[in-house]
């Protein structure tokens, strides 16, 4: 009898349950049933237009292997061009939640744009998936329950090398980078490991973003007895600081080493011979051993003319799988956010890089591995080979407690 | 101490130098035609990437050298015949405004032929290491690109200061009106003048692809320095244009080498030093 009791309340109480739902049910219904909006936020033009175009077309790539659909629903990706400038950046995430009211929001590349965005993703309870930009703070004292990072944080690929070029290169180290939050985040990060290993910061420059000429700098490293240099540079940086580097006869005498996008696939073909034997650690290269990479290699070089995917693309791909299996994870429901959230922060699967999972502390990627990687000409071209690694690099995320 | 002085005045002359390349064909058309050239940043980066493909075709670097300028001039032949001649009755604003535009177009045409990618541009075989000048090191490349351009500003004084062609360059240089009223056809005139000053855009662009490698934005970049310049030497004068180059070069790397963080604002602080003391610039014709 109680037991008949019970079961008949329940039964009553869910009947009552679903009848007041109704009313909100029917349009929640036709919400699920339409397409789920993806917004992307990312330089297609200016010198950072190659990054935002490798992130794109890793993430369609995976997208369209899955038929762009998930649990039985359209996905669209509406693309938004931030040109690589904050207020343009800021206005056009403004737009993608406010008038598209995307589901899930993904980029940017430029650290910036993501501190600009920052407050309005956190208020606004939109669901952010970085793609690119590392400022460590996103994942510190500014980190969200609502931001994920699938890329890096700044300090990722620097801190594990400062102790290895102590260790295996030289103590007298030349430190430089453009001058702008990534730079100073990134070589803070190396001194981290590197000064306690007993090495020595002989002396930094910070060069301009977008510095054309480095012979300034350069006469200086060489004039400052340093046995190595430590660099991070990206996109048309990257190739001026190593072909002038090559040109000025450091390269044999005074070793190169640096963050990885200093010799990512998207400049070293035009870095040439310059780049050989240039020591950088990142969390990828194309070269990794591992059934996941040598699928997302090839279908990612057929479908895009032979273009070798760069950690960039990596970082698409890591965004577009996250997405789908944590769409996958709650059947296509994206009202619940909260649920969709932890649907996010549990995903688990295997990366070109490794397994790839999120630090519950701060949701920023955990690197399976920060690999030491050497410029060599193997593979008929120049590709990052890797030397060295090391396991399970998680950003210290000082100071930020995510809400359990 | 005095090597390090050596070789950054050194690293000065040969950026100097490249400066001066770039901003001669900026202040020649200003000169004559009284147009600020905006897209001359484009006639930059047209030279590199014309300059890149002719290497790639030919392999042979000094035939590049002689060829892209020649496609780049004609291509500001194009452009001033169909798109600037009929707006120089019209305020300065406007034409400003058309170079502007081109900027623009200019930058896709190139991603649309070339893609976005970063290219690189080899230094030629002869000039491929580097030596060392009395202690201080440097690129064999940059010392050629500072005798050439030495050269070349010797060449340019000698054509207008020398020649028939020079002669009616200056006199429309002065007064385009009046030149026209001696008989001289000053269209065709403005046109080779916009066409050459063009061409030297170019020129300087296949001279710095092997230090700053070709991109799409490289003629947006270059710009600033070059207007700066032109400021700094005083608008249409050729001698202003090297002297305004040399000072700017030197001041930048020494900002930079010393300074790093105000590298910039150095050559600002000179702008603006000039411009106070000489608002018509170094060389200038004194403003009216």
């Amino acid at each position: 009898m109680d037991k008949v009791t019970r079961r008949k309340f329940l039964g009553t109480a869910s009947l009552a349950a679903a009848g007041t739902a109704m009313g909100p049910w029917v349009l929640r219904a036709r919400a699920q049933s339409g397409p789920i909006k993806i917004g992307v936020v990312l330089p297609y033009t200016g010198v950072y237009a190659v990054l935002g175009e490798s992130i794109t077309q890793a993430m369609e790539l995976v997208f369209a292997r899955e038929n762009w659909t998930v649990a039985g629903r359209k996905i669209e990706m509406i693309k938004e061009d931030d040109e690589m400038k904050p207020p343009v950046g800021v206005r056009k995430t403004e737009k993608l939640i406010d008038s598209d009211k995307v589901d899930i929001l993904t980029g940017p590349v430029h650290s910036g744009i993501l501190m600009g965005m920052r407050d309005k993703v956190h208020n606004s309870k939109t669901i952010l998936i970085v793609s690119n930009a590392g400022a460590d703070a996103i994942s510190r004292d500014r980190c969200s329950r609502w931001i994920f990072r699938t890329s890096f944080s700044n300090w990722q690929p620097c801190q594990p090398m400062g102790g290895w070029v102590a260790k295996n290169v030289s103590k007298d180290v030349f430190l430089t980078a453009p001058n702008y939050q990534a730079g100073k985040d990134m070589m803070n990060a190396f001194k981290e490991t590197f000064v306690p290993a007993g090495g020595k910061v002989v002396a930094e420059d910070y060069p301009k973003l977008g510095e054309t000429d480095y012979a300034p700098y350069l006469t200086k490293i060489r004039q400052s007895g340093a046995k190595a240099v430590f660099a991070f540079f990206s996109g048309s940086d990257a190739v001026n600081f190593v072909k002038q580097y090559a040109q000025y006869g450091l390269k044999d005498t005074i070793k190169l080493t640096g963050a990885g996008f200093l010799t990512e696939p998207d400049v070293l073909p035009a870095q040439g011979a310059a780049a050989l034997g240039v020591l950088t650690g990142h969390f990828y290269t194309p070269l990794l051993d591992n059934a996941t990479n040598h699928r997302f290699v090839k279908e990612f070089r057929e479908k895009y003319f032979g273009k070798m995917p760069d950690g960039f693309a990596c970082q698409g791909h890591d965004t577009a799988e996250v997405i789908v299996r944590a769409l996958k994870a709650v059947n296509g429901n994206t009202q619940d956010k909260d649920k969709l959230v932890d649907a996010i922060a549990k995903v688990e699967f295997d990366s070109p890089r490794g397994r790839f999972k999120f630090d519950p502390k701060t949701h920023n990627v955990i690197q399976p591995f920060i690999y030491v990687r050497e410029v060599r000409e193997v593979y008929g071209g120049l590709n990052n080979v890797v030397i060295d690694r090391v396991a399970n690099v998680a950003d210290p995320g000082t100071g930020c407690t995510l809400p359990a | 101490m005095p090597a390090d002085l050596f070789a950054q005045a050194l690293n000065g002359l040969a950026y100097g130098v490249l400066l001066f390349l770039l901003s001669v064909g900026l202040t020649l058309i200003f000169g004559m035609l009284d147009v600020v050239n905006l897209a001359h940043g484009s006639f930059y980066m047209l030279g590199a990437y014309a300059g890149l493909s002719l290497i790639a075709g030919t392999g042979n670097f000094w035939l590049a050298l002689v060829l892209a300028p020649l496609a780049v001039g004609l291509i500001g032949a194009l452009v001033e015949v169909s798109c600037l001649r009929p707006l120089y009755r019209r305020p300065p604003l406007d034409q400003v405004l058309l170079t502007f535009g081109f900027i623009y177009l200019f930058e896709d045409l190139v991603k649309w032929i070339w893609g976005g990618r970063i290219r690189s541009i080899p230094p030629p075989d002869l000039f491929s290491g580097s030596v060392s000048v009395w202690g201080a090191v440097i690129p064999s490349y940059r010392l050629f690109v500072i005798v050439f351009g030495l050269a070349m500003a010797v060449l340019l004084w000698l054509l207008i200061e020398r020649t028939r062609l020079g002669a009616v360059i200056r006199a429309g240089v002065f007064d385009a009106e009046m030149t026209g009223g001696l008989g001289i056809n000053i269209r065709r005139v403005f046109t080779a003048v916009f066409a050459f000053g063009a061409a030297l855009g170019g020129l300087s662009g296949v001279i710095a692809g092997p230090i700053q490698s070709a991109y799409p934005s490289m003629g947006v970049a270059i710009l600033i320095p070059a207007l700066i310049v032109v400021v700094v030497g005083g608008l249409g004068s050729l001698k202003g244009s090297l002297v305004g180059s040399l000072i700017i070069g030197q001041a930048e790397t020494f900002g930079k080498a010393w300074l790093p963080d105000a590298a910039m604002l150095i050559i600002y602080v000179v702008m603006a030093t000039v411009m106070l003391l000489r608002p018509q610039g170094l060389f200038g014709r004194p403003l009216k």
